[in-house]
């Protein structure tokens, strides 16, 4: 269910950056990606950072969101 | 013929016309016959079903009440607990696990109205998807065109229905998994208010979306089981403390007094006309004149999409890390992508969340039911990626959510009903209400099928 966003002012993600933040970050947080799922991980987790890119300048005022816990 | 709905068998049962065990034979033997080729079940449960049906026919020849759902035969999507059998939730990793020990709670409510759990149904990976195009256990079929998707990931469910193998199902429903497959098989589903049926027992994705339903070939059927399932549950965090309240008594209501709009803009474009085609007749029928917009509704897509993955992620993150290569490949690199978005994102689209609905508060300060497509196109032929609709090419799965997704990010209660004669494939409506309002949407969909415009496709 990734989205296919719009065109956002932020510069567009180049798919070899993504790749790279893939290869380096993945590893750190003990998520070893088999070669065979690179390309596609790269190319989704693209998707869902400019998923994110729609929202980032997006203006929220003070919007409150702090999840209730009931201790 | 088209079979009898489920209080129809319920009817015919209490009135000795015909017995449970019958009933329950019978849709045995058509699942035997049809579900080959249509792959709607990963599951049948053949022994117990007899024998909970020979319970029903015992306690009604003792003379007691056998509930409300008495005979009537069901099957729920593969993510619901059903003691002694494993939960796959479509997944190969969990067909090693232990069986449940106990039922899902609806599960439990349903079979306590006496209704007979037939057997577990096919879905996407971990609910991952809109087609039910899995790669464990193939591909469910729609029942109108066996070529075609069921739609998902609550496919197997709605194609089980289609098909006439029960009359009644469950799915769930995180970003449209209830109301795609119910509008491509061409049948009623229902996604009550965030919270009000307990998710206790049901294998979770999304946990901020994930919603559980029925779906059924009758709005009264669609009532009389949603109203069984209602209830706080103590073992579900999520599910609300709200006393029961019955919509089954209010079908014959009517829509007076009921403020009925159309969705204009996001929910009016990138679809075939065929699509908004019947959008137009359930207006018609139902009076609607006022077009409203929902503003930002791609935004809302992109914000639930980040969300979806990152909470699924996570749900799975000890198998992502373990054994990736046993997950579906259909679902294996959105998980994997999902478990490495940045937080930031994540915390800026539950904030976003919380502003898209301030804004639809607003408009149901207005409107009580609100009309939209449920998909922008019927079932795709199975394996296809990209679909060209409204001139426009497009990847074809994704898209299945385009009108869907908005709603369940915040929550809404929807219904989604089939609509007569809306071209050679099936197609729904969505009817939006409020929260907590589902009954404005029961008493909607009743006029719609008293008018003939909502009407279940059963294939024969």
């Amino acid at each position: 269910m990734s989205v296919t966003p719009e065109p956002s002012a932020r510069p567009s993600l180049q798919a070899s950056d993504v790749a790279r933040y893939v290869d380096e970050t993945a590893p750190l947080i003990g998520l070893p990606i088999p070669p065979e799922c690179r390309e596609g991980v790269a190319r989704n987790l693209a998707g869902l950072l400019a998923a994110g890119a729609l929202l980032a300048d997006f203006p929220l005022g003070d919007t409150e969101t702090a999840p209730v816990f009931d201790p | 013929m088209t079979p009898a709905d489920a209080l129809g068998i319920a009817a015919d049962i209490r009135a000795r016309r015909v017995t449970a065990h019958e009933v329950t034979a019978h849709n045995l033997e058509r699942i035997r016959a049809r579900d080959p080729s249509l792959n709607c079940f990963t599951g049948v449960l053949t022994e117990s079903a007899l024998r909970d049906a020979e319970s029903v026919d015992a306690a009604l020849a003792a003379g007691r009440a056998p509930g409300p759902l008495a005979g009537v035969p069901f099957a729920v999507k593969n993510l619901f607990d059903v003691a002694g059998l494993t939960t796959l939730a479509g997944s190969k990793i969990n067909a090693g696990r232990p069986p449940a020990t106990r039922d899902a709670t609806v599960v439990s409510r349903l079979r306590g109205a006496g209704a007979v759990l037939l057997g577990a149904l096919n879905m996407d990976e971990y609910a991952f998807g809109f087609t039910t195009e899995n790669s464990h256990h193939g591909p469910t079929r729609n029942p109108h065109d066996p070529a075609r998707v069921a739609g998902g990931s609550s496919g197997g469910s709605a194609a089980a229905v289609a098909a006439g193998l029960v009359p009644l199902a469950l799915g769930s429903d995180t970003n449209g998994s209830i109301r795609v497959p119910a509008a491509l098989c061409g049948v009623f589903g229902l996604k009550p208010t965030y919270g009000r049926l307990s998710r206790s027992g049901a294998a979770l994705f999304g946990i901020s979306f994930d919603h559980v339903g029925p779906l059924t070939t009758s709005v009264r059927d669609l009532a009389a089981s949603y109203d069984v399932m209602q209830g706080s549950d103590a073992t579900d965090p999520v599910c609300a403390d709200r006393p029961t309240e019955a919509c089954l008594p209010r079908l014959g209501e009517g829509t007076d007094g009921l403020r009925i709009a159309v969705a204009d803009g996001h929910f009016a474009s990138r679809g075939e006309p065929e699509v908004f085609a019947a959008v137009e007749q359930a207006a018609k029928a139902l009076g609607a004149e006022r077009r409203v917009t929902i503003p930002e509704n791609d935004r809302a897509r992109a914000a639930a999409t980040i969300i979806t993955a990152s909470e699924g992620a996570s749900l799975h993150m000890d198998d992502l890390r373990s054994r990736p290569l046993d997950f579906d490949p259909m679902t294996r690199d959105r998980f994997l992508a999902g478990a490495l978005v940045p937080a930031a994102l994540y915390v800026r689209a539950q904030r976003f969340r919380a502003w898209y609905r301030e804004r639809v508060r607003e408009i149901f300060r207005e409107v009580d039911v609100l009309l939209a497509p449920t998909t922008p196109f019927p079932a795709p032929r199975i394996g296809q990626d990209m679909i060209t609709v409204a001139g426009e090419q497009v990847p074809a799965r994704p898209m299945l959510g385009l009108y869907t997704q908005p709603l369940s990010f915040i929550g809404l209660p929807v219904i989604s009903v089939p609509v007569a004669g809306a071209g050679p494939l099936p197609l729904g409506v969505q009817l939006v209400a409020a929260p907590w309002n589902e009954a404005a949407l029961f008493r909607a969909a009743a006029l719609l099928e008293r008018a003939g415009v909502a009407a279940a496709h059963i294939a024969s």
